[in-house]
């Protein structure tokens, strides 16, 4: 690690700060959008460092909890820079958003009533649950879910959903169930 | 104490959420509409609506946006609204920051385990029943419409099949969101 960071061109704290700003300003669509911009600004732009160790970082963030643009943010600032590297981006992540949507929230208050901005948003609705119904099926491929193994997510959504468990149970449950299987299966 | 509360609930949410923003909807949604009923779930609806619209990760958006308005419907000021805003954001991303840096650490010494791999391997699949979840609890009257023969349950339910569609074929979300608004705009108005 600490050889790498010296074989490494010295990235400043600004430039980093500014790459991230970037993307998290101007990206509309959250974190998956944000992958392919990240990979563009960072490896192919400002080449700070190389596609598989972008790759290394993905998976590792898609795997950790977290909001998944700022667990890339956190971790390929720290791998540039250590830990002011690692908050740079952080921050320069989510600071216009957070402006963005606190200003957001202060007018739409205001406008909620209006009949017109009613209307709008009762064509939106729908939109919006098909906007987070659709990456399920994109995830499960890349979760390599197949005829198998795709009683897991549905049993998983249908736990939720029909029976009101908790999704935070569900999750510790598939911790303690995936090292079991792994032991098992040994 | 609408504001320990929140804390608390997003320190949660962050630490559970694999999987990204998505997944994370659903955990919000529980905290927030479920357990604490801070926001209806119509409110929450239009939340996400803003949150994909408006630029940056959803999770953060989300998060912020539910902070806002939580501590304003809890009958606070608008400023302490702002710093229920920042609490919820900042209290969404500590413990994923801190983990993320012991695992970059971690894992640039060490090689990845059996077991750790077994358990995201797991993991993964269950994520995306998790986003689905999210999706199934958002299938209510506030969102589509009474069921029946009305113009807006008819019109809710071609959007949703055209929006789900367009957006597997990776048309921008910010675009399928104007286009469904600026439908119900002229359709509800005429």
């Amino acid at each position: 690690m600490v050889e790498n960071c010296l074989t490494r061109k010295m990235v400043k704290y600004c430039e980093l700060f500014y790459s991230f700003f970037k993307i998290g300003t101007f990206t509309i669509g959250g974190g998956y959008a944000m992958i392919p911009l990240m990979e563009q600004e960072l490896v192919d732009r400002r080449r700070w460092l190389d596609r598989e160790e972008f790759l290394n970082q993905l998976a590792l963030s898609q795997s950790m909890p977290g909001v998944l643009a700022v667990n890339m943010a956190t971790g390929l600032g720290y791998r540039l820079r250590g830990l002011p590297g690692a908050v740079a981006a952080t921050a320069g992540n989510i600071v216009m958003p957070i402006v963005f949507i606190i200003v957001l929230a202060m007018l739409f208050r205001h406008f909620r009533h209006i009949e017109a901005v009613e209307h709008f948003f009762m064509g939106v609705r729908p939109a919006v649950v098909a906007l987070i119904a659709a990456p399920v099926f994109r995830l499960a491929q890349s979760a390599r879910i197949g005829w198998s193994t795709c009683w897991i997510p549905i049993l998983a959504a249908l736990l939720i959903w029909l029976f009101d468990v908790s999704p935070i149970l569900v999750i510790l449950t598939a911790v303690v169930a995936g090292f079991l299987y792994g032991r098992i299966k040994k | 104490m609408v504001f320990l509360q929140l804390f608390w609930s997003f320190l949660k949410i962050g630490l559970f959420t694999f999987g990204g923003g998505y997944a994370m909807i659903a955990l919000i949604q529980s905290e927030v509409t479920v357990s604490h009923h801070w926001l209806t779930p119509q409110e929450f609806t239009d939340i996400l609506a803003v949150s994909q619209m408006t630029p940056g990760p959803v999770g953060i958006n989300t998060a912020t946006y539910t902070g806002y308005t939580a501590v304003l419907n809890a009958g606070y000021e608008p400023w302490q609204a702002v710093l229920g805003a920042l609490l919820a954001s900042g209290a969404v991303i500590l413990l994923p920051v801190v983990l993320m840096l012991l695992a970059v650490i971690f894992l640039q010494r060490t090689k990845g385990n059996k077991d750790i791999d077994n358990i995201f391997a797991l993991l993964r699949k269950v994520v995306v029943g998790l986003i689905a979840a999210a999706a199934l609890q958002l299938l209510t009257a506030d969102s589509f419409g009474q069921p029946g023969l009305t113009l807006q349950f008819l019109l809710s339910l071609c959007l949703f099949a055209a929006v789900f569609i367009l957006s597997l074929r990776r048309v921008s979300p910010i675009l399928l969101i104007l286009a469904s608004g600026l439908v119900g705009l002229i359709v509800y108005s005429l």
